[in-house]
């Protein structure tokens, strides 16, 4: 194929944050760049280039995923949540409200990327310990907190869970 | 970082994307999970002109049993083997390999097909696969070959699979009540790639001896290195803790690994004995 | 707990939840990558890939003729302006420019070459991939003991050798204090280098403002109105055209101080272009383009006594600076200069500092920015000087404790210390910790043969020394109060802190108030964060400011109700005579008197008040860090089983606030002890360029924390407050380093530098072990 119509845009599709998002982009446009420059949700931050900090972690179809990693026409079709979506009418999520209560931020840049996976962590696992908690934010840096009131925040969440008055 | 521009296409059949690498030649790429080439990709280490998406292909996902062969597809997530129940009973240390790749949002993206391509020689599955003694199906547009994991890892980032094939399935046979295996790994601080790991694979007979022992260690070189003189020093022993303490301290014996800036090459060695133990005490 | 003289709302003390997240939590930030701006481009920078080369030929031409592309530069486009221009700190100090852009050499990775500038950033990256560079490489000089020898090789043609500067600092009879020794301990310590690794990555966006009227610039910056006079500067552009502002900033760790070649280039090809233009590090751009910290050679001798009083120190130090020095890079090392001492009466004090010039990345100020590094000397110090004598570490320390009654305190070479208690702390430590039946534990697990060790470290954190701040209060027509602030922070939490401190001293909640920061053109001339100041510099200047802004709304009040001022008192938020709060006029009430008119004659409209603080001086925390830590000897692994941490940075204005800026600085300093370090090898390459192999801590690697802390209000502030931010990096790495030497101590292990890998310990074991068995 000629070099010069090499990565001509495609059209996609998604849904993000429950509203469906549709444009032609670059082959190589990442989903994370789709979500910050195409859609303006820059609540999602870019924090490496090699798939370590986690910064970047959306919700695809259900599972937390490093959308620095994700070309956006992977995402074709499927379901994106971002920070911004993650709140409802009704208020905060769980883990947003944890993170404010526990201090589990600083600068705050880390912070879209550690809810966004530890509200995957609590999907599947309403319950962790302390151990699985850790575990569980491995993709994800943070150089200002030292992560000890991220975890409690993410137990404050799950705290919240199990009296079953989830406020949101 | 971005990726150098390329032309992408996401076929939903095998043979359709057999066609697009045939028809895009040497500079097409097949992406699944994506989770090894885009980080190469946006490096631009790698700079292939077309990308075929094998991701939107259902039949290469699943994970089942024929027989004693447990069989997973190539698109099949990290995510997926290491909570599958079938995978944890037929292959526990398959299992347990995928449980410590990358994190939690890698290992809901890569795929098994996907590392074993890739052939990264500080990656899990060559590893553990060919401690398993797997095959891979390869499949082309000129039919399909099956490919042991010993003559499918080659060297650093090699493998048997040529341009215009695709890895649809990966075959682990031996699933028995006989036969157990296991995974240790020494992860590399920054990177959470292994620095050294062991998978061990091992058949009891009747008397509860161990009748064959398979053994492959990275980290070691470019390829997994096969233990070969751990394997005999333990095939038809009792599994006592002396014995297999014995046979581990084995485990580096022929090997001549590089050294890299964190783990020396001497390092290496040694770690390669403690973490085959450790493989041989969590498999029995 | 300590009286406070402060009002009685409660807000000092209290630890409210930060008023800054909500919008961090809910993805509504705003950090510099945010911006978008019309007509927008993006630059990109193609970098040496050598440590020193020549560079033979640029080709652009490939570059300039791509879709989108708006701008290729070289240094030949600058006529050799453009230069990043260190201020000389001290006299003699060799401090040439840093071009924007390479002219003919390159002396370090990294080093900016050409400039592109695009419609996209995927364009500009695409551009810079296609400008050609031949590069002649030449033989690069890394190490500070090379680069220090007679005869080395020039790290830049234009220097005549590679000291940056030397300065002395003698107090006492060093001779003297060594001659009549009975012991010296000896010791040659290398503080490794460090990736400051914020977790936004430098960047800015520069943009023309309508013609004649300016440049507007958003930059993740620490010290925007420095940024703005050091802009000005170098760019050759009128400061007061220049409106600078530090959006959210996701770190800064020191690193976000001073102007770099890129913030240059950028504000140049936007104006050159007349388009705003953005540049954004890449992470592993911001590897090699961004200030590193600590590697400090250290060479230090501490004369004891037979009964383990310190008599003398002598502390040689190399700090390596890398080929290009920016606004900060020569400082760091100076901290040894007036903390050589630490916590300790020592009367005969010589410290010998030189800058040294390597091909290597610019260093510069990080979290702790030399503290930790003379920390860790006089600590390893005590230790060692402990164990050589068969003395204990514990007493040999109280021995030589400045003691609380000698404060204000002045060391050997003049540096005073303003307050402290250190026995205290070390107290609550030793008890909080457990620490004989932790001695009792290792002593029974070492008899098993395992290696277990106890290590401990107590330190002093001078904060707050330099430069002034600035803060304005502006009680508005509703009694609602906008802040001021020239502390411009970066994660630190200050619209709360100084929220909870105006709101104390005004009687105002902390709804009524909003803190406001970062603007060249908002904010008065102030200066920013960094060093531990903040709660000290930015607080107290908001403290003169409420005392002026209540000053005059006393004299508000007593033209309204017809008293006489001095009988006029603030209480619960209401100015009333004395006796008859009844009467009381509230906020609002005496804001909209001021905005009226309804003010005496000869007063001045309005009710707002600015105040500048500059102590003069700095304030000095201190506390004392313990840990226990077990080595597997066959794997090298370090495991830090338990780590107590006393602190105390004087009076907490949000003891959650400050508990979190201690978490961080923990982590950092453990990252220092278990793992981070930024390597090079022989010939100057970068061995750890990518978060593929310069390890920060993850969640799982923290080890528990057990908090403790003492109050020793600091004398000289209105506050009482002393810094903390840095208090974790100080304490925490000698602590374990002193554990990890306790624990290899049986197999006769003297000294092992940070950072202690598994791979590193190993190696010192098993050559310990192979001596031993020799």
């Amino acid at each position: 194929m000629p070099e010069t119509t090499r990565g001509r845009p495609i059209p996609i599709q998604m849904t993000v944050n429950g509203i469906q998002r549709a444009a032609d982009v670059e082959p190589r446009t990442l989903l994370v760049h789709f979500l910050r420059e195409t859609l303006g949700l820059t609540g999602t931050h870019v924090g490496c280039d090699t798939t370590q900090c986690g910064a970047c972690t959306v919700h695809l179809d259900g599972r937390a995923v490093k959308s620095c990693t994700i070309l956006a026409a992977q995402a074709q079709g499927g379901d994106v949540t971002t920070i911004e979506g993650l709140a409802n009418a009704s208020g905060l999520h769980p883990v947003q409200e944890g993170f404010r209560q526990e201090h589990g931020l600083q600068c705050g840049y880390c912070t879209p990327g550690m809810i966004m996976n530890a509200a995957d962590l609590l999907q599947r696992n309403p319950h962790p310990t302390e151990d699985e908690i850790k575990h569980a934010l491995q993709g994800n840096l943070c150089r200002c907190t030292g992560y000890v009131n991220i975890v409690k925040a993410v137990q404050w969440a799950a705290a919240q869970r199990g009296g079953g008055d989830v406020p949101r | 970082m971005f990726p150098a521009s390329f032309d992408y296409h996401a076929p939903t059949t095998v043979p359709e994307a057999l066609r697009l690498l045939a028809e895009n030649g040497p500079d097409a790429k097949l992406l699944a999970g994506g989770h090894s080439l885009l980080p190469a990709m946006k490096l631009r280490l790698l700079e292939p002109g077309c990308l075929v998406d094998i991701g939107r292909i259902p039949e290469l996902r699943g994970i089942r049993r024929e027989g004693q062969t447990l069989v997973i597809g190539a698109a099949t997530l990290h995510a997926d083997i290491a909570t599958s129940d079938v995978v944890r009973q037929a292959a526990p240390g398959l299992a347990t390999a995928a449980s410590l790749i990358g994190d939690v949002q890698v290992r809901n993206r890569g795929t098994i097909g996907g590392s074993a391509a890739h052939d990264d020689p500080a990656a899990d599955y060559p590893v553990i696969l060919t401690a398993l003694d797997a095959s891979f199906m390869l499949v082309s547009s000129a039919g399909a070959r099956t490919v042991a994991s010993g003559d499918f890892f080659l060297d650093y980032f090699t493998t048997a699979l040529s341009d215009l094939e695709i890895i649809t399935e990966v075959r682990i046979p031996g699933a028995a009540a006989s036969v157990t295996s296991a995974y240790a790994k020494l992860e590399h601080p920054a990177s959470g790639f292994l620095v050294v790991s062991a998978g061990v694979r091992i058949e009891r007979g009747a008397d509860g001896r161990c009748r064959t022992a398979r053994i492959a260690i990275g980290g070691l070189g470019g390829r997994p290195f096969r233990a070969t003189a751990v394997e005999s020093a333990l095939a038809g022993h009792a599994l006592t803790p002396a014995a297999i303490a014995a046979a581990a301290a084995l485990a580096a014996d022929g090997s001549d690994p590089d050294g890299d800036a964190y783990a020396p090459a001497e390092y290496r060695r040694h770690m390669a004995t403690v973490y085959v133990q450790r493989a041989l005490e969590a498999a029995l | 707990m300590t009286q406070h003289p402060h009002g009685t709302t409660g807000l000092i003390g209290a630890s409210v939840p930060r008023v800054e997240d909500l919008a961090l939590i809910t993805g509504a930030g705003q950090y510099v990558d945010d911006i978008q701006l019309p007509g927008m481009l993006h630059m990109a920078v193609v970098r040496s890939p050598y440590p020193k080369a020549r560079i033979r030929s640029i080709e652009t031409a490939a570059a300039r003729a791509m879709p989108g592309v708006a701008a290729v530069i070289t240094s030949a486009d600058l006529e050799g302006k453009l230069n990043v221009v260190a201020p000389p700190m001290f006299p003699g100090m060799q401090a040439p420019p840093t071009p924007a852009l390479a002219a003919g050499m390159v002396y370090a990775v990294g080093a900016p070459i050409a400039a592109v500038v695009a419609a996209t950033r995927t364009l500009a990256q695409d551009a810079a991939n296609a400008v050609e560079v031949e590069y002649e490489p030449l033989p690069a000089t890394v190490d500070v003991e090379v680069a220090t020898a007679p005869g080395a090789a020039p790290v830049r043609d234009e220097l005549q050798h590679n000291i940056v500067y030397t300065t002395v600092r003698e107090g006492g009879d060093v001779d003297k204090a060594f001659g009549e020794a009975h012991h010296i301990t000896r010791l040659r310590i290398q503080s490794p280098r460090q990736v400051v690794l914020a977790m936004e990555p430098r960047g800015l966006v520069a943009a023309p403002e309508r013609p004649g009227q300016g440049l507007r610039v958003w930059i993740s910056h620490q010290t925007p109105h420095l940024a703005r006079s050091e802009l000005a500067a170098e760019l050759g552009y009128p400061e007061h055209l220049i409106h600078l502002s530090a959006p959210d900033v996701g770190g800064g760790f020191g690193s976000k101080s001073g102007i770099y070649r890129e913030d240059l280039l950028a504000c140049h090809l936007a104006l050159k272009l007349d388009r705003p233009v953005k540049w954004v590090a890449t992470r592993s751009e911001d590897f090699v383009a961004t200030n590193q910290g600590r590697d400090q050679l250290m060479f230090s001798e501490l004369a004891l006594s037979q009964d383990g009083t310190m008599l003398g120190l002598k502390v040689k130090l190399l700090a390596n600076m890398g080929a290009y020095l920016h606004f900060a890079t020569a400082g760091p090392p100076q901290r040894m200069m007036g903390m050589a001492p630490g916590c300790y009466q020592i009367r005969n004090l010589r410290v010998e500092v030189s800058g040294v010039f390597t091909n290597t990345v610019s260093t510069g100020p990080y979290r702790g920015a030399g503290r930790p590094e003379a920390v860790l000397n006089i600590e390893r110090l005590a230790d060692l000087a402990a164990r050589e004598l068969g003395l204990d570490r514990i007493a040999l320390r109280r021995k030589n404790f400045i003691r609380p009654d000698q404060f204000p305190y002045r060391t050997a070479t003049g540096v005073e210390y303003d307050s402290g208690d250190y026995e205290k702390a070390l107290d609550e430590a030793l008890r909080l910790s457990g620490y004989d039946a932790m001695l009792r534990q290792r002593d029974e697990r070492r008899a098993r043969g395992e290696l277990v060790g106890v290590g401990l470290c107590s330190f002093v954190e001078p904060s707050g020394g330099a430069f002034f701040e600035s803060g304005s209060i502006r009680v508005e027509p509703s009694g609602a109060v906008t802040v001021l602030t020239g502390s411009s922070p970066h994660g630190q939490g200050l619209e709360t802190t100084f929220a909870q401190v105006v709101g104390e001293k005004l009687g105002v909640p902390m709804d009524r108030i909003s803190v406001r920061h970062g603007d060249t053109v908002a904010i008065q001339q102030g200066i920013g964060t960094f060093g531990s100041r903040s709660a000290i510099m930015g607080g107290g200047a908001l403290v003169a400011a409420a005392e002026k802004v209540i000053d005059k709304a006393k004299r508000i009040a007593a033209h309204l109700l017809e008293a006489a001022t001095e009988d006029i008192v603030l209480e619960d938020g209401a100015f009333a005579v004395a006796g008859v709060p009844n009467k009381a006029m509230t906020w609002a009430q005496i804001s909209g008197a001021a905005h009226r008119g309804r003010i005496p004659a000869d007063m001045e409209a309005g009710l707002q008040e600015s105040a500048t603080y500059d102590p003069r001086r700095e304030s000095w925390g201190f506390g004392t860090h313990v840990a226990l830590v077990s080595i597997e000897t066959n794997t090298g692994e370090l495991k830090i089983e338990k780590l107590v941490l006393v602190d105390d940075c004087g009076v907490l204005i949000n003891p959650k606030i400050v508990e979190g800026q201690i978490h961080g600085g923990v982590a950092q300093g453990l990252g220092e002890a278990l793992r981070e370090h930024m390597r090079f090898d022989e010939d100057g390459q970068v061995l750890t360029g990518s978060l593929m192999d310069y390890a920060i801590l993850r969640a799982a690697d923290m080890p528990p924390l057990i908090m403790g802390e003492t109050e020793t209000p600091n004398p000289f502030n209105p506050l009482g407050v002393k810094g903390v931010g840095e208090a974790g990096a100080n304490g925490a790495p000698p602590a374990v380093a002193n554990a990890v030497m306790d624990a290899l101590e049986p197999l006769g292990i003297r000294h092992v530098d940070m950072p202690y890998t598994a791979p590193k310990l190993w190696a010192a074991i098993r050559a310990a072990q192979g001596d031993q068995g020799a």
